[in-house]
């Protein structure tokens, strides 16, 4: 099944052409990885699949990106499309709150106030983000005391909490430790059962890992798309063969 | 309504930059509106000339733009050469355990309200001079003296951040030639923070042409043309307060015309600070 | 820096003697005129302060400064009541709403520099002119604090306008990330991490307010009495609004002005610096707060 549809999608920061014309589909429930060298457009593609773009200034997009068939560039609430299409940035980025206020603060933006709800959400999404036996007991204190693997996890259980059907992660475990960055990996692959997953990542070897589709991005291009075990396999283009083998970039 | 209210605020928030500016129209617009038409009603001649007699009919403030030209120079010439040394001083000979006394001092001078600077001059200064110099002890030494303290915080606050903002490397290359680091200092890095430090100037000449409560207590206050050092003198500013009180009619628009004046002067200082601020960003 | 403190080693070297003892003369100058200053307020004035110069109504033979305090604790929130809401208000449309290079937000710069550089009695004289003449306000507590809210506009601004600059936008990302609007995102997030710098510049401008006297001389006038709700009508709400009120500098101005009363003005002297310089340590403490909460 697919989740996600982009088609014809052309994206410009003033003059530069960052994304040109990429065509994808997304699969629900599986892990889809973007990898390619630095300035490929791969974050820059991620971030149009929320519209985090619109922040930027000078920023047009044309095409169309729909999720469940419903183009979100249309009329669709951008704050509800974030909602359903969740992100978890490169460097962990808790508020600067208790723990529980930062897991709350999703849904509490999206309207539930119930004392009783909040709770209950905020222990289901710290306990998927396997993140809960650690910070039950200082769930009242600020965030900020948190290790870095601690913050990511509270961001990505953050995420959760407002029941998102898509996760995008933006090279999520790039500043951390291989220790924490191993957890974060089990956690996805966990994750996937319940959500669509779109990932960002200059490790290949993470993509392999964990990753059930890949696609190769170069200077705003789509390289290729394909199953990660055959992408990296048996690469369709000469580029990707020359990236996987560590040849640039 | 989530929509409604979103862009409500945005409104909101609009307009309390547009009050911002709306401010500073309205009082431009005021003064000016009300000050020059009364200048030439009271005649170009009149208005600047030297006699200030409201009850004749001569309203001439050119003793009072001269006085406070004066004093500001006095306070120039007594504030900025201890200030800027001090400010030397601070970034690159003071040890950091007398920094950390000596910066709050002089961040703590910035604080105290002019009217206490002013009690100071009158108990202190004013007498001071009186018995050295057998005058009355308030003119333009005393007030050139209180005012060079009072911009003193002025001019060190903004000549230190330029002076710390010297590359060091400008610093050890002046070392490295065997430079003494006095030498060092004086003959590279105040050179290359002069647009800074020319910013702590004009901010100080601002400050110094603006004061009034400090000034007025100590300045004498007469309405003749500035003579000697120890001759009493009005500014502007204390021209204002001297009079409005009780003034009517031509007379009250005469001093409202006096703010008009000292208003173009700060003006002028203001488009001085952002040439200099400017010539600063493009070092 | 570590240099040889020995003076021998300005052997050969006059010119650099000459500048290293002009500025320890300078800062030696600087450091004790603000002892000279501070010391001369606090020990000529100490030994005037008695219990009758705080008796809760001012008599002429009291000379009692209480009125005045409550009077400049009622200017400073009033004046605060008008100048905070604009000036964080404009601030937030600066930082987090205008586009870069807007017209609009050059212009709030210029006037903001340009109204931060004009002197107090200017405000004063403006104030006077048109408040008090122009709408018929007469000396007021109203007239003096709405002068006074447009002269701190521009420093509750600037600060303010710092303070959410220097938020991270990490975490504005992470709040749209998570769906909320811009608002939201400005009152949860951005606003309550920019807090300690707000209040730093707040309490600059509670400090500015407290010692001013120029601007508030033709506006706010010089009344002794303390504030009543009752006038020749009988109760009235706004009637304190429309008093003429001295604040505690302009009390010590006319203490001084009439010549009559110097021990009290001593006396005064002491309450008033006392005042401005707590005030003045607790703005820079929250700044310091600012700049660790950066480090983390």
């Amino acid at each position: 099944m697919i989740k996600m549809t982009i088609e014809e999608l052309h994206l410009h920061y003033g003059e530069f052409h960052a994304l040109k014309g990429i065509h994808m589909n997304i699969p629900a429930n599986e892990v889809t990885a973007l990898i390619g060298p630095s300035g490929c457009g791969k974050s820059t593609l991620l971030k149009s699949l929320n519209r985090m773009n619109d922040l930027v200034e000078g920023c047009r997009i044309t095409g169309s990106v729909r999720l469940d068939g419903q183009d979100i560039y249309g009329n669709m609430d951008v704050n509800d499309l974030r909602r359903r299409v969740g992100m978890v940035f490169q460097k962990p980025n808790p508020f600067p709150m208790s723990v529980f206020d930062n897991v709350a603060y999703g849904p509490r933006t999206h309207g539930t106030r119930n004392k009783r709800k909040l709770e209950e959400i905020v222990e289901k999404a710290l306990r998927q983000a396997a993140i809960w036996d650690e910070v039950k007991d200082r769930l009242h204190k600020s965030a900020m005391g948190l290790s870095g693997g601690q913050q990511q996890r509270l961001c990505i259980a953050r995420a959760l909490a407002v029941e998102p059907e898509v996760l995008l992660m933006d090279e999520s475990t790039s500043a951390l430790d291989p220790i924490s960055t191993g957890r974060i990996e089990d956690l996805i692959l966990e994750l996937k059962k319940q959500y669509t997953i779109v990932m960002v990542t200059h490790n290949m070897q993470q993509a392999l890992r964990i990753s059930d589709n890949t696609a190769f991005f170069l200077l705003g291009d789509m390289v290729e798309m394909d199953k990660t075990q055959k992408l990296f396999t048996m690469p369709g283009d000469k580029r990707t063969e020359d990236y996987i083998t560590g040849r640039f970039g | 309504m989530a929509k409604f209210r979103e862009t409500a605020m945005r409104y909101v928030f609009l307009l309390s930059a547009v009050l911002c500016i709306a401010c500073v129209g309205v009082i431009c617009v005021y003064l000016l509106g009300s000050g020059i038409p009364t200048m030439f009603e009271i005649g170009l001649d009149n208005f600047f000339g030297t006699t200030w007699k409201p009850g004749s009919g001569s309203y001439g403030i050119f003793p009072f733009i001269v006085g406070s030209i004066y004093v500001t120079a006095g306070a120039i010439l007594i504030g900025v050469p201890i200030g800027v040394l001090c400010a030397v001083y601070l970034a690159w000979f003071c040890p950091q355990k007398l920094y950390k006394v000596l910066n709050p001092a002089v961040r703590l001078m910035a604080g105290i309200p002019s009217i206490i600077y002013g009690f100071f001059g009158l108990t202190v200064l004013v007498p001071m001079i009186q018995s050295m110099t057998g005058t009355s002890g308030k003119g333009l030494l005393t007030a050139s003296l209180l005012l060079g303290i009072m911009i003193l915080p002025t001019i060190i606050g903004t000549a230190e951040p330029a002076l710390r903002a010297v590359p060091r490397p400008y610093y050890d290359g002046a070392l490295a030639l065997g430079a003494t680091h006095e030498r060092s200092v004086f003959s590279v890095v105040v050179p290359a923070a002069s647009s800074g430090l020319m910013s702590g100037v004009i901010l100080g000449i601002g400050r110094a042409i603006g004061e009034t409560m400090a000034v007025i207590m100590i300045a004498g206050n007469q309405t003749r043309m500035p003579g000697g050092l120890f001759d009493g003198l009005r500014t502007m500013t204390s021209n204002i307060v001297m009079e409005m009180g009780y003034s009517t009619g031509l007379h009250r628009q005469a001093l409202v015309a006096t703010g008009v004046v000292l208003f173009v002067f700060i003006l002028l200082i203001n488009l001085l600070f952002s040439l200099a601020k400017k010539k600063e960003g493009t070092e | 820096m570590k240099r040889t403190s020995s003076l021998r080693r300005f052997r050969g070297h006059p010119a650099a003697l000459m500048q290293y003892l002009l500025v320890h003369l300078a800062a030696l100058l600087t450091g004790g005129t603000v002892l000279v200053l501070i010391g001369y307020i606090l020990i000529t004035g100490i030994p005037h302060l008695s219990l009758d110069l705080f008796a809760w109504n001012f008599t002429t033979e009291n000379q009692s400064m209480m009125p005045a305090i409550i009077n400049t604790l009622c200017m400073t929130v009033l004046t605060l009541l008008m100048a905070v809401p604009v000036g964080v208000g404009a601030a937030i449309y600066l930082a987090e709403y205008a586009k870069r290079g807007n017209v609009l937000v050059k212009m709030v710069r210029i006037t903001a520099e340009t109204l931060a550089g004009i002197p107090s009695i200017v405000y004063g004289l403006f104030g006077f002119m048109f408040f008090n003449v122009a709408l018929g306000w007469g000396y007021s507590m109203l007239s003096g604090a709405v002068t006074l809210a447009i002269m701190v506009l521009p420093l509750v601004m600037r600060t303010t306008e710092e303070a959410l600059n220097s938020v991270s936008d990490t975490f504005r990302e992470g709040s749209f990330g998570l769906g909320a609007g811009k608002l939201r995102t400005v009152f949860r997030i951005v606003l309550p991490a920019a807090v300690p710098g707000i209040l730093s510049g707040i309490i600059l401008s509670i400090g500015r307010i407290v010692g001013e006297s120029a601007a508030l001389i033709f506006t706010a006038g010089s009344g002794r009495e303390s504030l009543s709700f009752m006038t020749q009508d009988g109760f009235s709400l706004f009637a304190p609004l429309f008093q003429s009120t001295r604040t505690l500098s302009v009390h010590m101005y006319n203490l001084m002005n009439e010549g009559l009363h110097m021990d009290e003005a001593r006396a005064t002297a002491v309450v008033l610096l006392v005042l401005v310089l707590g005030i003045n340590a607790l703005s820079s403490y929250l700044g310091k707060k600012l700049t660790k909460g950066k480090e983390l």
